[in-house]
Order: structure tokens, then C-alpha cells, then sequence
């Protein structure tokens, strides 16, 4: 329901409610904190759960991806290509590991989906590039860390 | 004229027009600072000292925009209408003192590039020939939303010139003169003398309704906020320089800085004084004179030097307070300034006058 406001004459009259208005807003030039994040110098904070570039993790060197596809099966975006290999200890390793980072969504689902705790999203979000990006192996086992 | 008032006038003329032309990138600074930290943003601050120098990199940009006009616009004068709106606004600072006069030689020099015999009428009638620069605009520019905004620029100017003429009635009236020289010069004599203290008669103390409709009709003629209704994103996309682009949109932009610039000093002129010195500026003054011992044409130079900075100070605040003003009010609607203006302003600036008349008549002023 419209509920009209009773106004004094002064109030009628606006001037004085101008000139308060004006103070208000003279108040928040001089002493109100800016809220403006200066980019390059400063930089927001992301909550850890942010998905960001995608890394595999290595345990002592070796990456924890066994190639079991499942991360690849369950991206919606189809952006991971795996091709798998067997090591010398007869053990299931990926020989490449692709990200096409154009098709990516960043929705996190490998990350939840794989069972190695191999692939991860970290908190980095400065990605622009000038080309088509793809990631590969030795790109994402460079250790970018966040989780 | 002379070499001499030939000399005086090209140099007052070039001066006017480089301080002008310096005050539009300053006010647009001011502008977009001002506004960023009344919301609480910071603003251009990355080119240059406080980003001062944001607004030259703004013109760089604007000069090297690619220079085309749209295929539909009536193309003489789409391209006229810039300059139809910019030049006006220089125009008219030609009848505004910035000081009082000075002696060289024997000859007199008005700080004034031309002391018009009908002043203020000049100025008003210059200011209103930027409107046509709108409206040739809107109309060349052969859009819907151009044409619209266009339409409300002029019946805005309609409205708001009518009381805005009618206000400054009471101040011709209280100093018998329409010349600006006449009427700053006429502000320095005192209202009251209250003890060693002073008050001078500038127009505001005489004119305060005068005063208060002046200045809201000048935001109008301005087409500042809250009276911009010839522009308005939501409802005409850009208003009258919807089709424009580069420089041509710069110089709209330009005249309306301009605009304020001229608006202010004349406020200034009609209700503070002019170059009257303001209040402390004469004990400053004549202690200056005195630690710099100087006397004759030393002294007087000083002195319009201080006049110039006190008329400086006038128009500059008044154009902050049109910076100021923008950020703290909302837009009007259509018929809200309509009503303000022929139902208020209006009966309000005739009853300014009739006040004056009986004050002037019974020489109370």
C-alpha cells in the first residue's frame, strides 16, 4: 500500500532537504571508505572453493592421474582429452593430458569426480591470452597450488 | 579604436578563451573525481598526478576516433550543430569582468573584453543561441530519440529562460544598469555598516529569492542534472547526441562545461560581487602591498591580480557546486520540471519583481 509520507513546509519547500542532501554527500566524498579495489596493486580475495586454472597435483614428482577417465567422462564442456599409457611398473599413467581451456566451464566436476585427487582447481583467475589456449601435461603439473 | 584597444581587446580575447579552454579538461577531472569519491569509488587516478591528465588522454582518444556520420543525417547541418552550440558558450564570457580596470599610462583598461551598453541582455541572448545547437542537432540527426531530446531541450529552455530573464529584473532594477561592468562595480558599495565591519551590497543580500530562481534556471539552461532531460539513457538512449561520435560528441561536451563555466561567472557577477575582493582578501591586499613596497603601477597590478583570483575563487566554487549538485539530486520527471517551472519559478520571479519595485520605491535599497 502507497503510504503517503506527511510533509512539513519546510519539507515542501526541499530547500533545506537539498542542502542536507548536499552535506550528505559532501560527508561521503571527505570521510567515507572507497571501496574501489586498486587491480594490479591490490587484489580481491577469493574464497578457497573458487575455481580457477586447472593444475594435476604430483606426489613426489609423479602425478597423482592414473588415466582413469573419469574426469573426461563427467565434463560437461568435453574439454579433457586423455590419452592413456602404462608405465614401466606396469601402472596406468597419462601419456598426454589436455585442457582446452576455450570449452571449459570452470564447474569444478573433475575436480569432484576424480578419486586420485589428481586434477584440481586452483585460485587463479588471471587466464587471458592472446590465442587459443590449451593446457598440456607439462603446463598443469606445474604445482600452482590454492588447495 | 586604436592599436592600443585593439592590442588590449586580442589579448583579453586570447586570454579568456585559453582559460576557458584549460577550465573544460580540469571541470571534467573534477567531474569524474568528484563524482567517484561521492560514491564512495576513486576514479580516474591512474594518468598522470591524480589522474589529471585523464582528460588529455580522453581527447587523444576522441581525435583519433574514426570520423564518420551516420548515412540517414542531414549532413550540413549535422555537422554545424557543434560548433552552433560551442561557439555561443564562448561567446558569451565576452560581456563577464574578470577585474575592475587599470590604469597604463593614460589609458583606461577594462578587464572585460567588451563592456556592452546591454550586458546582460547580451548574454542572455548569446546563451539561449546554444539551444539552437540542440535542437539543430536532434533534428539533423534524423533519429527518434535524438528529435526527442531535442524537443525537450528546447521547451525546457522555453520555460526556464522565461523566469530565468524575470529574476535578474531585481538586480537591473536595484542598480539601474544592465551592464555587468555597472553592476559589479555597484556591489562593492556598503549595505550596512555594522561598526568597523562592513557588509557590501552584492546582489544576494538584496536578491535572495532572485538569486535562488537564478540559479536553479541556470542548472536548466545548463541542462545539468536534475534538469538533463535532453539527455536520458533509460528513456532516449543518448538525447541529442545520440549520432555523433569523436570530436564532434566532445565539442557538445565541451559547450556544456562551457556553459557552467559562463553560468557561474555570471552568478557570480549578478549575486557575489563579481571581482569584488572577498571578505579578508582587502586586509590581504594592502599587507601584500605593503611587504612588497609597492605603490603605483605596481600596487594596481597587484590588486586586479587579486581581483581575478577573487573572482577565480566565486566561479570556481560555483562550478563545483554545479559538480556537487549533480551527484546529490535526483533526475527530475518531464512534468515535475515543467510545473516547477511555469508554477513555480515563474510566479515566483514576478513576485520577486513587484518586491523590488516597492523596496526601490521607497528607497529601501
Amino acid at each position: 500500500m502507497l503510504v503517503k509520507k506527511k510533509k512539513g513546509v519546510l519539507q515542501e519547500l526541499y530547500l533545506i532537504e537539498i542542502i542536507k542532501g548536499l552535506f550528505i554527500t559532501l560527508k561521503n566524498l571527505f570521510f567515507a571508505k572507497k571501496v574501489t579495489i586498486q587491480y594490479p596493486e591490490e587484489r580481491r580475495n577469493y574464497s578457497d572453493r573458487f575455481r580457477g586454472m586447472h593444475y594435476i597435483k604430483a606426489t613426489n614428482g609423479v602425478e597423482n592421474c592414473t588415466a582413469c577417465m573419469l574426469c573426461p567422462t563427467v565434463c560437461p564442456a568435453e574439454c579433457i582429452h586423455i590419452e592413456a599409457g602404462e608405465r614401466d611398473d606396469k601402472e596406468k599413467y597419462p601419456v598426454k593430458f589436455e585442457i582446452d581451456l576455450l570449452r571449459c566451464c570452470f564447474c569444478g566436476m573433475c575436480e569432484e569426480a576424480c578419486p586420485k585427487d589428481a586434477i584440481k582447481l586452483s585460485n587463479i583467475y588471471e587466464m587471458s591470452t592472446t590465442h587459443r589456449e590449451v593446457y598440456e601435461k607439462s603446463f598443469l603439473l606445474e604445482q600452482r597450488g590454492g588447495k | 579604436m586604436d592599436k592600443f584597444d585593439w592590442l588590449a581587446v586580442g589579448a583579453k580575447a586570447g586570454f579568456i578563451v585559453l582559460v576557458l579552454l584549460q577550465v573544460v579538461p580540469i571541470m571534467v577531472w573534477v567531474e569524474r573525481r568528484g563524482s567517484a569519491l561521492m560514491q564512495n569509488r576513486l576514479g580516474p587516478n591512474r594518468v598522470g598526478p591524480l589522474g589529471l591528465f585523464q582528460s588529455l588522454a580522453d581527447v587523444l582518444k576522441f581525435l583519433w576516433k574514426e570520423e564518420g556520420a551516420p548515412g540517414h543525417v542531414e549532413r550540413f547541418y549535422y555537422l554545424l550543430a557543434p560548433l552552433v552550440s560551442l561557439v555561443p558558450a564562448f561567446m558569451t564570457f565576452a560581456a563577464v569582468p574578470f577585474a575592475s580596470s587599470i590604469m597604463i599610462g593614460d589609458r583606461l583598461v577594462q578587464f572585460q573584453i567588451a563592456d556592452l551598453n546591454v550586458g546582460i541582455l547580451y548574454i542572455f541572448a548569446i546563451a539561449s543561441l546554444g539551444v539552437y545547437g540542440i535542437i539543430m542537432a536532434g533534428w539533423a540527426s534524423n533519429s527518434k530519440y535524438t528529435m526527442l531530446g531535442s524537443l525537450r531541450s528546447s521547451s525546457q529552455m522555453i520555460s526556464y529562460e522565461l523566469s530565468m530573464g524575470l529574476s535578474v529584473i531585481g538586480i537591473i532594477m536595484t542598480f539601474s544598469s544592465v551592464k555587468l561592468g555597472d553592476i559589479a562595480r555597484l556591489q562593492g558599495e556598503t549595505l550596512l555598516q555594522l561598526g568597523s565591519l562592513s557588509i557590501p551590497k552584492w546582489g544576494i543580500l538584496i536578491q535572495p529569492l532572485g538569486f535562488l530562481i537564478f540559479l536553479v534556471a541556470a542548472f536548466a539552461e545548463t541542462n545539468r542534472l536534475p534538469f538533463d532531460l535532453p539527455e536520458g539513457e533509460s528513456e532516449i538512449v543518448a538525447g541529442y547526441h545520440l549520432e555523433y561520435g569523436g570530436m564532434k560528441f566532445a565539442l557538445f561536451m565541451m559547450a556544456e562545461y562551457l556553459n557552467m563555466t559562463t553560468a557561474s561567472a555570471v552568478i557570480s557577477t549578478l549575486y557575489f560581487g563579481g571581482w569584488q575582493l572577498l571578505p579578508g582578501m582587502t586586509a590581504l591586499l594592502s599587507w601584500a602591498q605593503e611587504a612588497l613596497h609597492l605603490s603605483g603601477m605596481g600596487a594596481e597590478a597587484l590588486r586586479v591580480g587579486f581581483e581575478m583570483a577573487s573572482f577565480g575563487i566565486k566561479v570556481g566554487f560555483f562550478m563545483w557546486f554545479f559538480v556537487w549538485v549533480r551527484w546529490t539530486l535526483p533526475r527530475f520527471r518531464y512534468d515535475q520540471l515543467m510545473d516547477l517551472g511555469w508554477k513555480v519559478m515563474l510566479p515566483l520571479s514576478l513576485v520577486n519583481i513587484f518586491v523590488t519595485g516597492l523596496m526601490v520605491y521607497y528607497g529601501w535599497i
